[in-house]
C-alpha cells in the first residue's frame, strides 16, 4: 500500500482547511518562484521524465503534450484550459480536488501556463458542481489577493490569471474540442482534428487542454523531483499515484489515492472494504468509468490497475472510476442503462453516433428481457463496430465499448434470456 | 439535443432586464476583448438565477428558468443573432426553458447510482410527492426528473436539489428530506448517512496522521 508520505492529495477528505493558509501548511505555493525560475525547458523535461500520463482518460503523456505548443508566441496568445467537466459515470475524483485542495490546481495552472507561455488559463467545470466551482473561485480570489496570481504571479516575473467557466450539463463538453466550442459560447459539438488545439484551439489560438488531476499533481512532482514520481507505480510507462473512485457493490465506497498498478483485488479489499458478500460474490467490474469495457471476475482476480495492464485485457484505466457489480446485478440492464446514457449525451453531429446510440439502446432494452433473437447479438456487435471509429470524437467509441465488453464476456447470459423468453412465449 | 425548445411555455414575460448590471459586466470582462460570446453561458445562468430568486418569493412559488425575452436580451448584450443564444440554451440540459418548481429534484439513475438502489429512491420520491418522475407538483414546490451521472458516484445514490448535492440516500432519508423541504427548511447538503465526504464509512485507512 502507498505510504502516506508519498500521497499528493493530503486533504482528499476535506478534514483540513481548503483555503490558502491550509494549503500552504500542506506545502503548496512553497517557493513556486524557484520552480518557475528553472525555466520552461527544465519543467517540460522534468514532466517527461516523471512519466505522468494524462488523468482524464486517454492517458497521453502530459510532458509531451506540453511540448507540442509552439516554441515562440507569435501574433496569437497561448492558452491553458483545464478540463474539469467530470461527467464520466463512475468518476468523482476531480470534485474532491476542487473542493478540498483547489490551490494544488491553481499552482499547477501557473506552472503549466508558464511552461507553455500562456498568460491566461480557463478552468471549465461542469455546471452541476456549483459548490466545487465556488471553492475554486474563492481560491483564485485568495491567490490574487496574495499576489500568487495576476501581474508577476508569485514573484516569478510571469503575468498569469485564471477564469472559471461553468458548463451547462453536457457530457460531451468533456471532449476537448467540444469543450473549446462551449468555452467560446457555442453548442458543445466536437471539432474535426486536425488542426489540433496546440495549433488552433481556443479562439483559434494555440491551446493545451489538461485534466484537473494532471495539472494538480504538477507542483508536487516538480518539488519532489521526477525520479520520485517515476519510482512509484508499476513500470516506466505507468508511473506515480492515481486517484481511484471505488463504488458500486462494495462495503465502503470511497475515493482514494493509490499507486499506479495496484492489483484490483487489493484496491477493493484494502480501501473499498471488499466486495459485498465476499470476493466470490463478485460478478464483474467496469474498471475505468462507463466507457471502459466490463471485465468478469476471472480477470479481476489478477489484473493490475494501470493503463497497459487493463488495455491487455481489452479494457482500460480510463478515469479510474471502478464500478463493482456483485452477483445480484442484472448485468445486461447495467450496460443497457449506459447505452441510454450515451444516447442522451450524443451531441447529434455525426450520424453513426446520433442514430447508433439510440438504436443500440433500443436493442439493449429488448436484450434485457430476452425479447430478441440469437442472431441479433451478432448484429448488435457488428453495429458497435460500425459506430466505433466512424465519428468525429470518441463518444461513438465510448458508447460501443461497454456493449462489446458485455457480448465478449456475458454472451451466455444474453442467450439464456433469449431462450427463456422464447420458452415462456411458447408456453403461453 | 436534450429537450424540445418550448418557446410556447404557458407563461412568457414580455421583457427581461438584468437587475444587477455589475454581474453582467463582470461576466463579460472575464473573457478576452471581442470574445463576449463566451459570456452567453454565464449570462444564461445569471438570468435563470434571477428568475429563480423572484420565483422563490412568489405565490405559488417557482424555480429558475429562462424566458425567451431573457435570451433576446442576452443576444442584444453580446451582439449576436438571437438564434445563437437559443442554440446554446437548448443544447445544455441545465437551462430550463419552461417554468419549474421551486425545488428542482434531479435524481441520478445512471448505472453507478442504479447499482446502489436509485430505483428505490425514485419510487420513494414519487410516493411521497404523489406524482410521477418528470412531473411537477401543483403547488409549484417541486419539479422532478431523472438525470444522468452527476459526478458523485462514490456517494451513490444521490440527488441534486437546485445547487445542492444530497448523497448516500435511502428511501427513509429521501422522505425526511422531502418533508423538510415542504416545510421550507433546506437540510444540510452532503452525505445523509453521517459519513465524511467521499471518505470510506468508518474512516479511511489512509492519511492517518491528518486525521
Amino acid at each position: 500500500m502507498l505510504e502516506d508520505k508519498d500521497r499528493i492529495f493530503t486533504n482528499l477528505y476535506g478534514r483540513e482547511d481548503a483555503g490558502l493558509k491550509g494549503a500552504q501548511a500542506r506545502g503548496d505555493w512553497d517557493n513556486t518562484k524557484d520552480i518557475i525560475g528553472k525555466g520552461r525547458d527544465w519543467i517540460i523535461d522534468e514532466m517527461k521524465k516523471s512519466g505522468l500520463r494524462g488523468r482524464g482518460g486517454a492517458g497521453f503523456p502530459t510532458g509531451m503534450k506540453w511540448s507540442f505548443m509552439p516554441k515562440e508566441v507569435k501574433d496569437r496568445p497561448h492558452y491553458l484550459v483545464v478540463n474539469a467537466d467530470e461527467s464520466e459515470p463512475g468518476t468523482c475524483k476531480d470534485r474532491e480536488i476542487m473542493r478540498h485542495d483547489p490551490h494544488k490546481l491553481i499552482e499547477g495552472c501557473l506552472i503549466a501556463g508558464f511552461a507553455m507561455q500562456a498568460h491566461h488559463a480557463f478552468i471549465y467545470i461542469r455546471g452541476e458542481f456549483w459548490d466545487e466551482g465556488t471553492a475554486v473561485v474563492n481560491a483564485i480570489k485568495e491567490a490574487r489577493a496574495a499576489g500568487l496570481l495576476g501581474k508577476n504571479a508569485a514573484g516569478s516575473g510571469w503575468d498569469f490569471d485564471i477564469t472559471l467557466h461553468r458548463g451547462g450539463g453536457a457530457y460531451i463538453c468533456g471532449e476537448e474540442t467540444a469543450l473549446l466550442e462551449s468555452l467560446e459560447g457555442k453548442k458543445g459539438q466536437p471539432r474535426n482534428k486536425p488542426p489540433f488545439p496546440a495549433a488552433a484551439g481556443l479562439y483559434s489560438c494555440p491551446t493545451t487542454i489538461n485534466n484537473v488531476e494532471s495539472i494538480a499533481v504538477v507542483p508536487t512532482i516538480l518539488r519532489r523531483g521526477a525520479p520520485w514520481f517515476a519510482g512509484l507505480g508499476k513500470d516506466e510507462k505507468n508511473t506515480g499515484t492515481k486517484l481511484f473512485c471505488l463504488l458500486g457493490h462494495i462495503n465502503t465506497p470511497c475515493v482514494v489515492e493509490e499507486e499506479m498498478g495496484i492489483p484490483l483485488r487489493d484496491l477493493l479489499e484494502k480501501h473499498g472494504g471488499g466486495v459485498r458478500g465476499g470476493w466470490d460474490n463478485l460478478l464483474a467490474v467496469i474498471p475505468g468509468g462507463a466507457s471502459c469495457p466490463v471485465i468478469p471476475k476471472s480477470v479481476c482476480d489478477t489484473v493490475l490497475m494501470d493503463f497497459d495492464s487493463l488495455r491487455a485485457v481489452q479494457s482500460g484505466l480510463g478515469t479510474a472510476g471502478v464500478i463493482v457489480m456483485d452477483k445480484s446485478t442484472d448485468i445486461v440492464y447495467a450496460i443497457a442503462r449506459l447505452a441510454q446514457f450515451y444516447m442522451h449525451e450524443s451531441c447529434g453531429q455525426c450520424t453513426p453516433c446520433r442514430e447508433g446510440t439510440g438504436w443500440m439502446w433500443r436493442v439493449m432494452t429488448r436484450m434485457v428481457k430476452g425479447q430478441a433473437t440469437i442472431e441479433e447479438i451478432d448484429m448488435l456487435f457488428d453495429v458497435t463496430k460500425e459506430i466505433e471509429g466512424h465519428t468525429i470524437c470518441a463518444l461513438g467509441d465510448a458508447a460501443a465499448w461497454p456493449i462489446q465488453g458485455l457480448i465478449r464476456h456475458f454472451r451466455p447470459e444474453m442467450e439464456r434470456r433469449i431462450l427463456e423468453y422464447r420458452a415462456l412465449a411458447k408456453a403461453a | 439535443m436534450k429537450k424540445k425548445l418550448d418557446l410556447n411555455a404557458s407563461y412568457q414575460p414580455d421583457s427581461f432586464t438584468f437587475k444587477d448590471q455589475k454581474l453582467v459586466d463582470e461576466a463579460i470582462a472575464r473573457y478576452p476583448q471581442g470574445r463576449q460570446m463566451s459570456a452567453i453561458m454565464p449570462l444564461l445562468d445569471i438570468a435563470q438565477r434571477q428568475v429563480g430568486e423572484e420565483g422563490s418569493k412568489a405565490s405559488p412559488p417557482y424555480g429558475g428558468w429562462i424566458p425567451r425575452a431573457a435570451m433576446d436580451e442576452i443576444a442584444r448584450i453580446v451582439d449576436v443573432a438571437p438564434m445563437k443564444v437559443y442554440e446554446v440554451a437548448t443544447f445544455y440540459s441545465m437551462y430550463n426553458l419552461a417554468p419549474v418548481g421551486k425545488y428542482l429534484l434531479q435524481v441520478c439513475t445512471t448505472t453507478p447510482c442504479w447499482l446502489c438502489g436509485s430505483a428505490k429512491i425514485v419510487e420513494a420520491m414519487e410516493k411521497n410527492l404523489g406524482i410521477h418522475v418528470g412531473e411537477s407538483t401543483k403547488d409549484g414546490l417541486f419539479s422532478t426528473m431523472e438525470v444522468e451521472c452527476l459526478g458523485a458516484c462514490a456517494n451513490a445514490p444521490m440527488m441534486q436539489v437546485n445547487d445542492d448535492f444530497y448523497e448516500d440516500l435511502t428511501p427513509e432519508t429521501m422522505n425526511s428530506l422531502l418533508d423538510s423541504l415542504k416545510k421550507g427548511v433546506v437540510p444540510t447538503p452532503g452525505p445523509q448517512n453521517g459519513r465524511n465526504k467521499a471518505e470510506a464509512v468508518g474512516g479511511s485507512c489512509t492519511l492517518k496522521k491528518a486525521g
